[in-house]
């Protein structure tokens, strides 16, 4: 009943992590400040606008809408789990390439929604990617873009799932040359 | 001014029975569900130097459950979880539909049914079909449980009947019988994160002959609290739906609701949809 002493103890983006602070401190506040993960931002701070979009066991919330004490023994993940400029992960890659981000301040909490849907399988109908997204307000693109990138990432994931699916073990040895480039491999 | 942690007293109760004991010795006490509507107004700075009862590791009262005659949804259960839930959606699709229209995915995910109804926003989207579905709330506390029927449990704008160290466990909805037509629409100023200009949700069952054997016809948004149409309801039953029929009922809605002017819509607007939204659902036009 007084976590304060011990601290709160959550997973974020697979580490553990120990917060000592104040139990009502926002998640919002506890990733930027505390951790420094400032990938993740603050639009309007009332839950219209998704802009501090994370993944609470897997699922879409509003950062700024939880104090850090109601994510305690769960696993966050932000927009810095995704990928590196490196290795881009589906959903950053086909935002890129589809024109889904412009300005930018909706497009972390964009890829988390979106990130959480396509790694689920959700169908590439747009009315449901629309309505999946509908809590991330975007004030340049118009969504379509969105919308699209959304439907090429998980194009983009079927195929690398069928390819894995289709391609037959290799054995020790003979090494071919490598069909795309070494990021294509991610989770 | 805005949320200033600091000021914060938080009790983490480990269970639910722990919660109820908790409440029980700081009856001052916030409870706290999903938080997405108190989170707002703390954001704001308006909720600092309170105590919170934090109520997420309350597991037991998320659970869902059905028998034959009844679905029993825990108060924790949030928003997705219901929609996702296969005897809601095969029983109660008014409610799942109601619970699609609760702000975005993300508020969705934290929402709960309980926190919607203590909340008590006379614009609450869940309310309509739990009047219609005639829901009880199984209330908890340390003392006890009791039951109240869900047209019972709101005093008022943001008030409810709980009492000190109060809280509710459960939503025990009764499994209707199928209905002839089943209606569920909120009208708000775009398809998502909107607050309702008004909504209603509607049961109807007619008979062989095509007379109404029963009507259940709830508005939200139209009253500080969501209202049933009694005098509309008992004026149809036993009716065949002439038109003229069809119009008395709409003009009795005026008896059951109180509709006012605010930053959303207006009373004379509010009135004209929902009764337009009757009519259709009578001529089944919805």
């Amino acid at each position: 009943m007084t976590p304060s002493a011990a601290g709160l103890r959550l997973r974020v983006n697979g580490k553990p992590v120990r917060f000592a602070g104040a139990p009502f401190t926002r998640l919002l506040d506890v990733l930027r400040e505390e951790l420094g993960l400032t990938g993740t931002k603050e639009g309007c701070g009332e839950g219209e606008c998704g802009a501090c979009t994370v993944l609470l066991d897997g699922r879409p919330v509003n950062s700024c809408l939880i104090p850090i004490c109601q994510a305690a023994g769960r696993r966050v993940e932000t927009v810095e789990s995704l990928g590196t400029e490196a290795s881009l992960n589906v959903v950053q890659r086909a935002f890129l390439t589809q024109g889904g981000a412009q300005c930018g301040i909706c497009t972390p909490g964009m890829l988390m929604t979106a990130w959480a849907y396509v790694r689920g399988g959700g169908s590439s109908e747009p009315a449901a990617i629309r309505r999946e997204l509908a809590g991330n307000l975007c004030r340049c693109t118009g969504y379509q873009h969105i919308v699209n990138s959304v439907i090429a990432a998980l194009r983009a994931r079927r195929r690398s799932h069928a390819k894995q699916r289709s391609e037959p073990k290799r054995t020790v040895g003979r090494q071919r040359k490598p069909a795309t480039k070494p990021q294509a491999r991610r989770r | 001014m805005r949320g200033a942690p600091a000021t914060m007293t938080v009790l983490r109760p480990r269970s639910a029975a722990e919660a109820l004991r908790l409440y029980a010795s700081n009856p001052e006490a916030i409870p706290l569900a999903g938080g997405t509507d108190f989170m707002v107004g703390w954001n704001a700075g308006q909720a600092n130097g309170l105590t919170i009862l934090d109520l997420a590791a309350a597991r037991s009262w998320t659970h869902i459950e059905a028998t034959k005659a009844a679905v029993t949804i825990g108060a924790l259960a949030t928003h997705a979880e219901i929609q996702r839930d296969k005897h809601v959606r095969r029983h109660l699709p008014l409610l799942v539909a109601a619970c699609g229209t609760v702000g975005g995915l993300q508020i969705q995910n934290r929402g709960t049914l309980g926190g919607n109804i203590a909340n008590a926003s006379p614009a609450g989207d869940t309310f309509p079909p739990l009047a219609v579905y005639e829901a009880t709330i199984e209330i908890a506390s340390a003392r006890g449980r009791r039951r109240v029927a869900f047209g019972s449990i709101f005093a008022g704008v943001k008030k409810t009947v709980l009492g000190p160290g109060e809280l509710i466990e459960a939503i025990h909805v009764p499994i209707p019988r199928t209905p002839s037509r089943q209606l569920w629409r909120k009208v708000g100023t775009r398809a998502a994160q909107a607050i309702s200009k008004t909504m209603v949700a509607g049961l109807l069952w007619l008979g062989r002959d095509g007379t109404v054997t029963e009507l259940r016809f709830a508005l939200g948004s139209m009253a500080p609290t969501v209202r049933r149409l009694s005098k509309a309801e008992a004026f149809v039953e036993g009716k065949r739906l002439s038109r003229e029929v069809i119009h008395e009922a709409c003009a009795l809605m005026k008896q059951d609701v109180a509709p006012i002017d605010d930053m959303r819509s207006t009373a004379e607007y509010r009135l004209a949809v929902s009764q337009n939204l009757l009519a259709g659902f009578l001529t089944r036009q919805t």
